[in-house]
């Protein structure tokens, strides 16, 4: 039983092998090699300008082009080099909530969910989204009278609505308040774990690392 | 960059410092505080004489031709004009289909190539494209595309067939197809500019990034995401392009049909009647042209809702949409089209001025000389030196104006209002020939008609716009701490203005006067009404040629109007270049 769970878990692997980011000739990032099961949560410490960005940029496959990027990185076993963001199926979540301010918080939930699910099917996909958000009954709000928690819940059930293969967190807790943030972490990490979700975590406050169960990589 | 609401961003500081009197008076008296108020008056002074100037003719009055009795009668002799039905109609089809083809192709194009770049690559090209002045352009564009032109001549024989050219009513066609043309090729790279400017005061490689990464396309993430962002950034240059393009007078001049022209044709035409009883008339036309601006405005208003109803329920859908190849190249076709028809039609207008013999249909003038040139020469000096001399004294008095109102804005630490950039749009907004006739009016009872002074002031309603959103972004941008540590060091405020702002923002300061200046080199029916025909510019002489038949002097005049500003914009560049080698070189 034990040993089944894994291997799914080794199946939904997010895998970087030597993976390293330079500009101009300038190693921004060195090479790096690392594997995260489904389920699993990997921290990414260093401070700002350790070209942690850049590295998410890679794996999201929106790096600018001026930058040179070698290695391997695999999901699922699928190799994602030259896939294009769209079919790279690697969720983001960002500092900034990003929640689209011309959108009603439930239209931006909407927004994640594929085209495939249709009219009362969608509906009822985005109100289960809210219960679990704890945001019942808020879906028709504008998102800028939503408190900074509020948002961010928002953020990660659009996201995971996408039916991401593997989630890449950018620093989403730093903006939190400190009793916010480990809730909210751990929250996150949940629904991670709960959809076998590979994840990578970047930051630099210690103790989003040591909440963490994955390996935890400094840079810089 | 702090984030603005797209609904105050980047704009008028204009209008909130007059709102804001009460605040000013309890600071120290000063004159910059009076620069905002001068500004106002200055621009809006002569809109608002010139619209009531306007519309008391409509109504019979007009006391320096007698009318002293309120009357109906010049909108009824308006309605019984013949021809003014299909004129309004064209106005608004012409101004509508210009209008949806340059925002569509400009929005399409920031879709499908935003982030790359082909995106920062045309960004250098918009210059020199909208330096060229619309009637040079128009000009260039009618011998590109005529039947005997450019074009033809490219592709003939060996492609057509054609060894005479062909029957083909490709300029001044009846439905205004050739108009439409010509300005969707001189708004695309107006809207793309302000496109641009949207784009930086939004958070759009995130936003892109979140969308992609939840499986949409480029260009459907775009249109989802960015797109809502950036368009109310952009509606009111899309409303000025939709009011300048139903209301033209020197592409349909030079572009439009005949019989009938557009609506702004038919009613300059009435102006310049020599029976002046046909003023009335005139004035009234010029009101119906104001009501159509504002109609279709209105009507683009619908639209806006409308569409952004539709968007809203496609933007949930889910659907993802494809890789966005087709709208790359399809989009990339048509910017590489634009840019190759605004450059065939200034080198068009090159060719045709040095050409001695060509027939059709070679491809390039079999012989060359300089003798058109020569020849006009002595009358092209005239109109040249008010070309320059209007351009500089107008470019100079609103970077003057604008500098002072930013600084001013800086100093009292105002915040730009919406309200102010509504203000600043005014000129560009209402029709040029809605308000000119009541403003010479006024210029005739001041003894201003037809002096240089009154030219000057008739392009500084139009140049000191453009001037101020093309200083106001890179003038707000700068960090504010160089100046707090200047003053920190004991400099005056003035001195803070010249030694630190002024210098760092030498770039974007003479290329705001180089705008300015093409702007100025550009206008026709300011020129042609404030100058009351004493005081030609090259804009108009080209006019006036284009009606007839002498292509070689056409051009010389063309391209000497197009050569202006390119050159103007050449200074612009060089210049903050070279001072940075003295600076080096002092080292």
């Amino acid at each position: 039983m034990e040993e089944a769970e894994s291997g799914r878990n080794r199946a939904h692997r997010l895998e970087l092998s030597g993976v390293g980011i330079s500009l101009h000739g300038r190693v921004l990032v060195p090479p790096l090699s690392l594997a995260i099961d489904g389920g699993r949560v990997a921290v990414l410490m260093g401070p700002s300008g350790s070209g942690k960005s850049s590295l998410l940029a890679h794996l999201c496959g929106t790096l600018d082009p001026v930058f040179d990027a070698v290695g391997r990185v695999t999901l699922r076993g699928v190799d994602l080099d030259g896939l294009p963001p769209e079919q790279r199926r690697v969720g983001i979540l960002f500092q900034d909530d990003l929640l689209f301010p011309h959108l009603s918080v439930a239209e931006n939930l909407a927004f994640g969910l594929p085209a495939a699910l249709r009219g009362a099917g969608r509906r009822e996909a985005v109100e289960r989204a809210l219960d679990d958000a704890d945001l019942g009954g808020l879906g028709g709000r504008d998102p800028a009278t939503l408190s900074g928690g509020q948002r961010a819940r928002v953020a990660l059930m659009r996201t995971l609505l996408a039916e991401p293969a593997a989630l890449l967190l950018d620093e989403p807790f730093s903006k939190l308040d400190v009793a916010l943030r480990s809730r909210f972490r751990a929250w996150v990490f949940d629904h991670a774990r709960k959809r076998r979700l590979p994840t990578l975590l970047v930051t630099h406050d210690p103790m989003d690392g040591a909440e963490a169960d994955g390996p935890v990589i400094e840079l810089g | 960059m702090k984030s603005v609401s797209p609904e105050i961003a980047s704009g008028g500081a204009v209008g909130r410092q007059v709102a804001s009197a009460a605040g000013r008076r309890r600071r120290r008296w000063s004159a910059l505080g009076l620069v905002p108020p001068l500004t106002l008056a200055l621009f809006l002074g002569p809109i608002a004489g010139g619209l009531i100037g306007t519309w008391a003719p409509a109504f019979g009055i007009l006391p320096a031709l007698g009318g002293t009795e309120p009357s109906l009668g010049p909108w009824r002799a308006l309605l019984e004009a013949p021809g003014l039905a299909a004129a309004v109609l064209l106005s608004a089809g012409t101004g509508l289909g210009a209008t949806l083809l340059s925002v569509g192709i400009a929005l399409w194009f920031c879709a499908a190539w935003h982030g790359t770049r082909v995106f920062s690559g045309l960004r250098r090209l918009l210059a020199p494209l909208l330096a060229l002045p619309h009637a040079a352009f128009a000009i260039g564009f009618a011998f590109l595309i005529a039947p005997s032109g450019w074009l033809a001549r490219l592709l003939s024989p060996w492609a057509t067939g054609w060894t005479w050219p062909p029957d083909l009513g490709t300029v001044n066609d009846p439905m205004g197809l050739a108009l439409v043309l010509g300005l969707v090729v001189k708004e695309v790279p107006f809207l793309l500019l302000m496109t641009f400017a949207a784009l930086n005061q939004v958070r759009a490689d995130r936003t892109l990034t979140v969308a992609r990464t939840m499986g949409y396309g480029p260009v459907t993430a775009w249109g989802k995401t960015v797109l809502p962002l950036v368009y109310p950034q952009l509606r009111l240059p899309v409303y000025a392009v939709l009011a300048f393009s139903a209301s033209v007078v020197d592409m349909a001049l030079i572009l439009g049909p005949g019989t009938p022209p557009t609506l702004a044709v038919l009613v300059l035409r009435w102006f310049s009647d020599p029976d002046l009883a046909m003023r009335y008339q005139a004035a009234a036309g010029a009101c119906l042209q104001l009501v159509l601006a504002g109609a279709l405005i209105a009507l683009w208003r619908l639209g806006e809702v409308i569409a952004g109803r539709i968007g809203r329920r496609w933007a949930v859908s889910g659907r993802r949409g494809g890789t966005g190849a087709v709208a790359r190249s399809v989009s990339a076709v048509l910017a590489a089209g634009i840019v190759l028809v605004a450059m065939g039609a200034s080198a068009g207008l090159g060719l045709w001025s040095v050409a001695e013999r060509w027939r059709f249909p070679d491809a390039l003038p079999a012989a060359w000389s300089w003798e058109t040139w020569t020849r006009a020469l002595p009358h092209l000096a005239g109109p040249a030196w008010t070309t320059l001399s209007a351009g500089v004294a107008s470019a100079g008095v609103a970077l003057v104006l604008v500098l002072g109102c930013l600084e001013n804005e800086q100093r009292a630490r105002l915040r730009p209002s919406a309200r102010g950039l509504w203000l600043l749009y005014l000129p560009l907004l209402v029709p040029q020939i809605g308000f000119l006739f009541g403003a010479q009016v006024l210029l005739v009872s001041a003894g201003l008609n037809g002096t240089w002074i009154a030219l000057v002031w008739s392009h500084l309603l139009f140049v000191l716009p453009y001037v101020f959103l093309a200083l106001a972004d890179p003038w707000r941008a700068l960090d504010e701490r160089y100046a707090r540590s200047a003053l920190c060091l004991g400099a005056t405020p003035w001195r803070v203005f010249w030694r630190v702002r002024l210098p760092l923002l030498l770039r974007p300061v003479l290329g705001a006067a180089a705008i300015g200046f093409s702007v100025s080199v550009a206008q026709y029916l300011p020129t042609q009404f404030a100058g009351a025909g004493r005081l030609p510019t090259l804009t108009t002489e080209a006019i006036g040629l284009a009606a007839g038949s002498d292509r070689r002097l056409i051009g010389v005049y063309g391209f000497a109007q197009a050569a202006l500003p390119l050159i103007v914009f050449a200074l612009a560049l060089a210049l903050p270049a070279a001072v940075d080698r003295v600076r080096r070189w002092r080292r």
